[in-house]
């Protein structure tokens, strides 16, 4: 398979999926959002990297934080923002969806961030534009959201040292998690030591241990000594498709209390995703306690984000006509 | 201006005097550009001793403010901007090793300004060569040299300390 | 009009012939296959010296979008599609719009069919009203109007009870049920696989047992209602060994396979490639080499091409949002000889399951060489060497994974009732 998110030389050109990359531009990234971060503590948080540039927010799919830190990563660089909400009923043909990436095109956008309802829309879309633009998955149906898995890395590496020492424990829904499938890819490729899933048979795939991660049925042994833990969102509706029978005894089974925290390491730490489900996927006290970083992951989102528009962006030089590399 | 150049040290001496002459009593916080310019700070508040800056080193990376972003794209990383000091109303000496065409010292200054109002900034450069494109002079010069646009000067920091290279394309 | 076609190996597997002959033909009909035929002068000769000479193929399954869909295919376009690939007999499942489920939609698609005058187009009739899968359509009328057989396409009857009594009223009438083994609710959530594709890419996926569940509940029913079922397009090894154990204990049943099945697994979808989106979907690569070993076994007899044209803003889009299907007319063949190139099966078998052994199924007249039948008649070079391209596709439907493969069969000549009606 070729990967169509880098350039000929190597560098970050769509950021769709973790898939195919490699370790060291993982890290790059992560490095690179070590320097962004710092831009915060400043009077004027921003810098005029990315001035003149044109950048869209095209969000089939409703969400309001994801958007939010992408228009705000975008601004922290200088960039032109627009967000575009647009209902997928007006677009459920892929002629119009093509239409509306053309129109937008035909602005001179630099670059699309998109999220949508469908696994592999930004693929597509990426498929699709011009030369000159740039895609970022904001999140695809539940296939990928590699800005989201490396914002957690980034939280990880704050807090732990070295990934090949960690045993790290995603609990959930991960059958329909585009956020777990890019965790999952992400932590493998930075070699972390062991990756587990806890969920209930109906919320994993089926062949959920080809994607590199033990399988554990019971939150118990599931979570015996871990680094951290990383609880996934259950969304109402898993209630319907006959997964589940009701969040209270998906709170019993596979809710993070403060008891079960106790299996994992003393030091473990807890992220989420968001936005949390309070007593159906993780217990207040926790969420809130000492040893949840799920603010910290929001913040951290920011400087992700700044990372990979201004590695996508700068990698169009390359394309430019006449530039020296 | 000369062509050949002078000892390092004899450099760093000289404009170490200068700014003892010039700008003392002003309470000055020190700032240097990645990478040279730290180098080159950091030799001179040696020279200078340790109570003549306010507060230590500080450091900028110009990386996000340059203007060829377009043209070559994300620069090679180096370590993030440093200031450990507000710099509000204050009297700032930013130091370089080479000043060529004037882009860095303007990418400084707007960086400077993202992070407060100085009261006033000078600048001193270890090597102020010919190839000016912006209206931007130095206070504090080591030595002036006169290059052609196929040469160039860089300063290393080996094993045997700072050393400066010239360079001529073929 | 006489027509000899001369120097072919004439390779016919339903009277086992093999050898280098002629084929005389005059009104239409093979009079001699033999190597002179005293007294015959031909009006035209067509040199078959290094190719294949055998019957004209029969596809189990097209779908010629006419009527209902003409904006996508015509009769007149697809038929000109089949006969470029050596198929001179075609069934379309009833699902037009409207459905086949009067006479007079099958008289429409016959007329048509009479009209292009290249192929034989048979129907195959709704086996309920609309396909609903409720009420039973009227099979009496629609034997009468020339359908060979009865079929609730790609909508599964849901009912156990109405399959029950469909199946009864069918074999009543001695009709052939044609079945695509699908369990709607199993299948409803996916558009691929359920597998290690289906987990890595986040696609739905649709379970093995949403075709093994079906098939098995059919062949209770077809067991003991008795009627004569063939199974469309398999698509998993566990199918295959049900089929097996239904025909040992001698139940009355057939099966299919379409080209691509063979070819393709469902790591063959990559990067979310809409082209290679259907419905069986692709399985592992074990189910694909077990439904070669279901051919070479007899208990699929026939390769289909599941034909199914579909323009380009179908194939656009996110993976689950495109339309499912592949354009096949014209890669039946060389797909199956590729299956003799690499070894899988014998020519001899190869051609069976694209000419007897089909018209077999259908119960037709078709599908051999024989002294006084229409001269249907497909002429093949196996030495060709043809990369596919898919943007010359006569059919309307370019829709095909296949791009870049390198073919060594291609039909030369395609004869129709003794008529040159396509010529390479």
């Amino acid at each position: 398979m070729t990967n169509n998110q880098l350039t000929d030389s190597g560098h970050l050109r769509h950021f769709l999926t973790i898939e195919g990359l490699k370790r060291p531009l993982l890290t790059e990234i992560m490095d690179r959002a070590e320097q962004f971060s710092s831009i915060t503590n400043r009077q004027v948080k921003k810098v005029p990297l990315l001035r003149g540039k044109t950048i869209m927010n095209l969000f089939f799919e409703n969400s309001t934080r994801t958007r939010t830190t992408f228009e705000l990563a975008a601004k922290r660089l200088s960039a032109d923002v627009m967000n575009l909400n647009i209902s997928t009923s007006a677009t459920s043909k892929g002629e119009s969806l093509l239409d509306t990436l053309h129109n937008l095109e035909a602005m001179h956008t630099d670059m699309f961030v998109v999220r949508h309802s469908q696994s592999g829309a930004a693929e597509f879309i990426a498929q699709h534009v011009a030369p000159h633009v740039s895609v970022i998955n904001a999140g695809d149906g539940c296939h990928a959201h590699p800005t989201q898995a490396m914002l957690d890395m980034f939280t990880i590496r704050r807090h732990k040292q070295h990934f090949p020492d960690l045993r790290v424990a995603i609990i959930g829904d991960i059958l329909h998690s585009r956020v777990a499938r890019s965790q999952i890819q992400a932590l493998s490729t930075l070699g972390v030591g062991e990756i587990r899933v806890i969920g209930p048979k109906t919320l994993l795939p089926s062949d959920c241990q080809t994607l590199g991660v033990h399988v554990y049925h019971d939150i118990d042994e599931g979570l015996r000594d871990v680094d951290v833990i990383i609880t996934l969102r259950l969304q109402n509706e898993r209630m319907q498709g006959a997964l589940l029978p009701s969040a209270r005894e998906y709170f019993q089974c596979f809710g993070l209390t403060e008891e079960k925290l106790q299996l994992a390491k003393p030091d473990a730490i807890v992220m989420h995703p968001g936005p949390i489900n309070r007593g159906v996927e993780i217990a207040s006290t926790v969420a809130d306690g000492p040893q949840s970083v799920i603010l910290e992951q929001v913040t951290h989102g920011i400087a992700i984000r700044m990372a990979v528009m201004s590695m996508a962006l700068g990698s169009q030089s390359e394309l430019a006509e006449g530039s020296t590399p | 201006m000369t062509t050949s150049i002078s000892n390092i040290d004899t450099l760093l001496t000289s404009m170490a005097n200068d700014i003892r002459h010039q700008l003392s009593d002003k309470n000055i916080l020190l700032i240097g550009i990645h990478t040279g310019g730290v180098w080159v700070a950091k030799a001179l508040a040696e020279l200078l001793g340790e109570d003549f800056f306010d507060g230590s080193l500080g450091t900028l990376n110009i990386a996000y403010y340059r203007d060829d972003f377009t043209r070559i794209g994300m620069h090679p990383q180096v370590a993030p901007s440093d200031l450990p000091f507000s710099i509000d109303d204050r009297h700032l000496l930013l130091v370089d090793d080479v000043l060529h065409s004037g882009r860095t010292v303007r990418a400084a200054l707007n960086e400077i300004f993202d992070y407060g109002r100085p009261a006033s900034v000078s600048f001193a450069v270890l090597i102020e060569r010919s190839g000016r494109e912006l209206p931007i002079q130095a206070d504090i010069i080591g030595q002036s040299i006169n290059l052609t646009d196929e040469q160039h000067i860089k300063l290393s920091n080996g094993d045997s300390g700072l050393q400066l290279e010239l360079r001529s394309n073929d | 009009m006489k027509l000899q076609i001369s120097n072919g190996r004439v390779i016919d597997p339903a009277s086992t012939l093999d050898s280098h002959l002629d084929i005389f033909i005059d009104d239409g009909k093979i009079v001699a296959i033999s190597e002179n035929h005293e007294g015959f002068v031909a009006d035209q000769t067509i040199d078959a010296t290094g190719l294949i000479v055998c019957p004209g193929l029969v596809d189990l399954c097209a779908r010629l979008r006419e009527p209902g869909q003409e904006h996508t295919a015509t009769i007149d376009s697809e038929t000109r599609a089949a006969v470029k690939g050596g198929i001179t007999s075609l069934c379309v499942p009833p699902n037009t719009a409207p459905i086949i489920d009067s006479p007079a939609v099958v008289e429409l698609i016959e007329d048509r069919a009479k009209k292009a005058g290249r192929t034989m187009v048979y129907t195959i009739g709704a086996l309920t009203q609309k396909l609903e899968g409720e009420l039973l359509s009227e099979m009496m009328a629609l034997k009468e109007a020339g359908c060979i057989g009865i079929s609730n396409g790609l909508s599964p009857i849901k009912n156990s009870l109405v399959l029950r009594r469909a199946m009864e009223y069918a074999a009543t009438l001695d009709f052939t049920l044609f079945i695509n083994a699908a369990d709607p609710w199993l299948q409803s959530q996916g558009c691929i696989h359920e597998g290690t594709v289906s987990a890595r890419l986040g696609l739905g996926g649709i379970p093995e047992a949403a075709e093994t569940i079906a098939v098995s509940r059919d062949l209770l029913l077809i067991e003991q209602t008795g009627v004569r079922a063939h199974f469309h397009n398999l698509s998993t090894a566990k199918a295959v060994d049900m089929i097996q154990d239904a025909q040992r204990r001698g139940l009355s049943v057939t099966a299919d396979v379409s080209a691509h099945h063979l070819h393709l697994s469902e790591h063959d979808i990559g990067n979310y490639d809409s082209l290679s989106h259907v419905i069986p979907p692709l399985r592992s690569t074990r189910d694909r080499d077990q439904l070669q070993q279901g051919l070479r076994d007899g208990v699929i007899g026939a390769i289909c091409s599941n034909h199914q044209p579909l323009d380009n803003d179908a194939k656009q889009g996110p993976f689950a949002q495109t339309k499912p299907g592949i354009s096949g007319l014209e890669t039946l063949l060389p797909l199956t000889m590729k299956l003799v190139d690499d070894g899988e099966i014998s020519l001899k078998q190869a051609i069976a399951n694209l000419t007897c052994n089909p018209a077999e199924i259908l119960n037709i007249d078709a599908g051999h060489l024989s002294v006084g039948s229409a001269a249907d008649i497909c002429i093949i070079n196996p030495n060709a060497h043809n990369e596919c391209q898919p943007q010359h596709f006569i059919s309307a439907g370019k829709n095909s994974p296949f791009a870049g493969w390198l073919f060594n069969h291609e039909v030369s000549h395609t004869l129709f009732n003794g008529k040159l009606v396509y010529q390479k």
